[in-house]
Formats: structure tokens, sequence, C-alpha cells
């Protein structure tokens, strides 16, 4: 058994050295789907990013009725926490708070001073601004706060003022999930079937050494080891070649997408995620090699 | 050793390759299969090698109907005869040596044993020079040597050869057929299809002629007679 695998491991090594311009096109056409696949993850994380980036700054405001005690409003935000794990956070704004933030803001516009001067109380409610996990949530908690059992301490919900943005943002973030998803599927497809076209070729040298094989008694896995190993051997490479092919590129466009994604660094991105890119390449690296390896070598295995 | 059992081989929709074809074959036996082209020489070497079916009838070697053998004994049945073709079906990426070890290899024999066995049949064919050759470097008559080595290395029970000589010049003929005749020596059976008249009258072996599918003639110390 060791002799075997260890004459397998001695063909595949002869054979690749041998076969080197089939090879190193083999070698070439495993880097597309391989980056492919590794671009699409990249992809991902950066529109992740740049969604709930959006996300972070859209939320729901409960505004209270002036008169609601401040120990009723804190009650709706524990009770709030507690019924939904889908809220991220709550913001309790008082009423002097909200003054001051106002202030704060618009000190520098006589305008608005001049304005709050005028009416000469303090014009703002106190609320709670309401974050939630995915956007699609803000129309429940909206309508629990507005028919539930705290609607009489509620003055308004502003979601529906919010309500075209956040279903537009929902639909768009919907529509780059389908299509990256979908443009993903279609070159994935596209690439594994050049892979699979490139090593059948490749292989289809090699056929009548096949049938060769075949009629001399050879089993198999002895047949088809070689030719498996060189698929991984293949992929092997093609995983490195990728590796820095990526990390190259993700350093360089990094200030680049910067600008396009404030607060998102490719280049970070990449290293933090090195185990799981690597783990992608050589994954389809490999497993390609492999699997064209297995299913091209068996329809000549017929004889 | 070898039995055709009322053999028939038809190829959709109605050609009869081989019509109720019968004959043994006995260890030790040099068998010369003739006719002219079309009259089912290679299709009988195909069946023997398991490489197609019967329409009906039986194949049996040392008793095993070959029919009924699952994949691996078909390897195992491929191991104990030594095929030689007209067009070599040689390993091409493979040296001279290495075609030769791959059969042993096959066979799971030791390094030490390969070395010392494909030395001494290169020696025997006149191929140690080329050793490292590969396959697309040698003339024609090399190749078939080649695959005549490769045949007998393993001292099969059968070698079989189809159309050995067809590409060859008299000289490579001679060659190749001294080489078969040397193994048929060491008390092994050889078949041989051939059309070739001179080689099989100078044989003076048993010889099957075959005609349209049928056996029309099988004499011991026969000649070519068409």
């Amino acid at each position: 058994m060791l002799t075997s695998i260890k004459r397998v491991l001695k063909f595949a090594c002869n054979d690749f050295s041998r076969n080197r311009g089939n090879n190193v096109a083999a070698i070439f056409v495993l880097v597309i789907p391989i980056l492919l696949a590794t671009s699409l993850f990249v992809f991902q994380g950066l529109s992740q990013n740049i969604i709930s980036q959006i996300q972070s700054k859209m939320d729901v405001t409960a505004f209270f009725k002036e008169d609601a005690a401040e120990e009723d409003i804190l009650m709706v935000r524990d009770e709030l926490l507690g019924v939904s794990s889908e809220i991220k956070s709550i913001q309790y704004v008082s009423k002097e708070k909200a003054l001051q933030d106002f202030t704060d803001r618009h000190k520098d516009n006589p305008d608005f001073m001049q304005a709050l001067e005028e009416v000469g109380i303090n014009p703002f409610l106190p609320s709670l601004n309401i974050l939630t996990e995915q956007s699609y949530q803000y129309e429940k908690i909206s309508s629990f706060l507005e028919s539930g059992p705290f609607s009489q301490l509620i003055e308004k919900v502003d979601y529906s003022q919010k309500k075209d943005t956040i279903e537009k943002f929902n639909n768009i973030s919907s529509d780059i999930n389908k299509f990256g998803f979908i443009l993903g599927g279609v070159l994935f497809l596209i690439a594994i079937l050049v892979v699979l076209n490139t090593i059948k070729l490749s292989i289809d040298n090699s056929k009548d050494e096949i049938t060769a094989m075949r009629l001399v008694g050879a089993s198999d896995w002895f047949i088809r080891g070689p030719f498996i190993i060189q698929g991984v051997i293949c992929g092997f490479i093609a995983f490195l070649i990728c590796l820095i092919a990526s990390g190259t590129a993700a350093y360089f466009l990094s200030p680049k997408l910067e600008i396009m994604a404030p607060g998102f660094s490719i280049f970070s991105y990449f290293i933090n995620s090195l185990g799981i890119i690597a783990l992608i390449q050589i994954g389809f690296g490999v497993g390609l090699g492999v699997l064209a390896g297995f299913i091209l070598v068996r329809s000549y295995l017929k004889v | 050793m070898i039995k055709f059992k009322n053999v028939t081989k038809v190829y959709p929709p109605d050609i009869v390759v081989l019509d109720n074809v019968s004959f043994e074959i006995k260890l030790g036996e040099f068998v010369s299969i003739v006719g002219k082209s079309g009259a089912g020489k290679t299709t009988l070497i195909r069946l023997l090698l398991g490489l197609e079916e019967p329409t009906s009838g039986q194949i049996l070697f040392n008793e095993t109907n070959i029919l009924h053998t699952k994949r691996s004994q078909l390897q195992e049945l491929r191991q104990k005869i030594g095929v030689i073709y007209q067009d070599y079906k040689l390993l091409n990426h493979k040296t001279v040596y290495e075609n030769i070890a791959y059969v042993m290899a096959v066979m799971g024999e030791k390094d030490e044993k390969i070395k010392k066995e494909v030395s001494q049949i290169l020696e025997l064919t006149g191929l140690s020079t080329k050793a490292d050759n590969f396959p697309n470097e040698l003339s024609g008559g090399e190749k078939q040597r080649l695959a005549v080595a490769r045949a007998i290395v393993n001292q099969p029970d059968v070698v079989v050869a189809d159309e050995p000589t067809g590409n060859l010049d008299p000289y490579n003929t001679y060659e190749v057929v001294s080489l078969l005749n040397r193994f048929h020596e060491t008390g092994k059976t050889v078949i041989l299809a051939s059309h070739n008249k001179e080689i099989i009258n100078k044989l003076g072996q048993r010889v099957i002629t075959l005609e349209e599918g049928k056996v029309i003639r099988d004499d011991k110390n026969g000649r070519f007679i068409l």
C-alpha cells in the first residue's frame, strides 16, 4: 500500500514536470475562479460595510407627550429592550438635552437662535432614538409604539417621515445582494466550466496513455492518483499566486477605496480575514484541481 | 487455458463480426490467427481482453468466464496477459525504462526486482542504450520492441499480439517475431493475429483461419491459405 502511494506520488511529480506547458495553463485557469471567489468575498465585506454605515445613520425616533414622566419613558425603553432582540440601542433624549443639542448645533445660525427666542419656551419633546439591527425592523417597532400599550404616552413616531428613505434603502440593499449573488453565481459557473474544459484538454492528451495503463491491468486509483495529485499541485500553486496577487491588489487599492467607503480599509479587511480568504482560495484551487482530475479521468477508465 | 465456446459478436444493427466461433488454446501453444482485414481477428482479441462482451457464447480464461468477471478480476486477468498492438499503445510521457517498469509497478513488484528485470529485458530487446529516451524519440522497430518488452517483462501466461509487425520493415518484423518465439520457448502461450503470410508460414505453428467471422480452418503446423 505504502509502495503504491509512493509510486503514485513519484508518477505525479514526473508527469507534472514533463507536462509543464499544460500544467502552467491549468494553473492560470485555476487562478480565475479563485480570484473571483476572493473578489466576491471582499465585495461582500465592502458592501456589508457600506450598508452598515448607512444603517447606523438610520433610526426611528419616538416623541413622547410633553407631560410624559421620565420614569415612564425609561420604562418604555426597558420594555422595548426586553421584548425585542432586534433592537441594537435606544437612547433617551430629554427635553433639556434636545434643546441643548439644538442650541449647540445651530449656535452660529442667528435665524434659528432668534426663532427659538421668539418661542420663549422649550419646544422640544422628550424622545427615544431607536436603532435596530436591520432597517426592515423599524416598521414593526413603529407600529408597536403607535398601537401598543404605551400609545397614550406617545405624541408621534417619525417612522412615516423616514419610511420612504428606509424602504428605498431596503430595496437597494436587497438588490445589491441579489445582483451580487446572481452575477457571482454566473461568473463562477463560467469560470468552473473554463477550468474543467482546460483541464479536460490537458487530460485528453493523456487519453491513449490512460487506455494503455488500463490494458496492462492498472487499477483505477493507480491511474487516477497521479492526475489527482497533479490537480493538488496545480491548485496549490494557483492558491499561492492568488494570495500574493490579491494581497498586493488590496494594499494598493486600499487608499482609493477608502474615499468611496470611509472607514473601510480593504487591506486591513484582507489581513483580518486572511484565514478565511486563504481557506477559500486553497479550497477552490485544490478542490477544483482534485475534482477535475477525479471526474475527467473517470470517463476514460471505462475500458 | 483459453476457450472460445460458440462465440458470436454482432454489432448493431446486424453486422455479424464473429459467428459461432469455437476453439481452445492450451498452455505453451503458439497460435496464429489469420484472415483478411475485417475477418474478425481484432474483435476476437478485444473479446479475450474483456474490452468487449460477446453477443452470445462463452470465453474462458483458466476456466473463468471473462463475461462474468468483476472489474477487479478483469484487472488481474489483464496482468496475466501481455498485449502488443500494431500502434504500440506506449506511455508517451514515460521513458523506455519507465514504460516497462510501470507494468511491474502495477503488479506491486519491489523496486529492486523491477530494476533487475527491466535491465534484463532492455538487454534482451536491444534497448539498453535507449532506456532514458521517450517513445517519440524511438524508431518504429524500437517502439515495437519496447511494446514486446513491456508485454513479456512480467512473464505473463500468455502474450497476445495484434498485427505487431503491420508497421514494420522486414528486419524489424524478424526481430519482433524472434522475441515472441523466444518467449514461447520458455513454455508460454503466444497468440499472434496477423495477415503476414511469410511470417505465418515460416513459424510452422498452429494456424486458425477466420473468414467473415467464422473459423474456416484450424491446423496444427498450419500455413496461411486464403
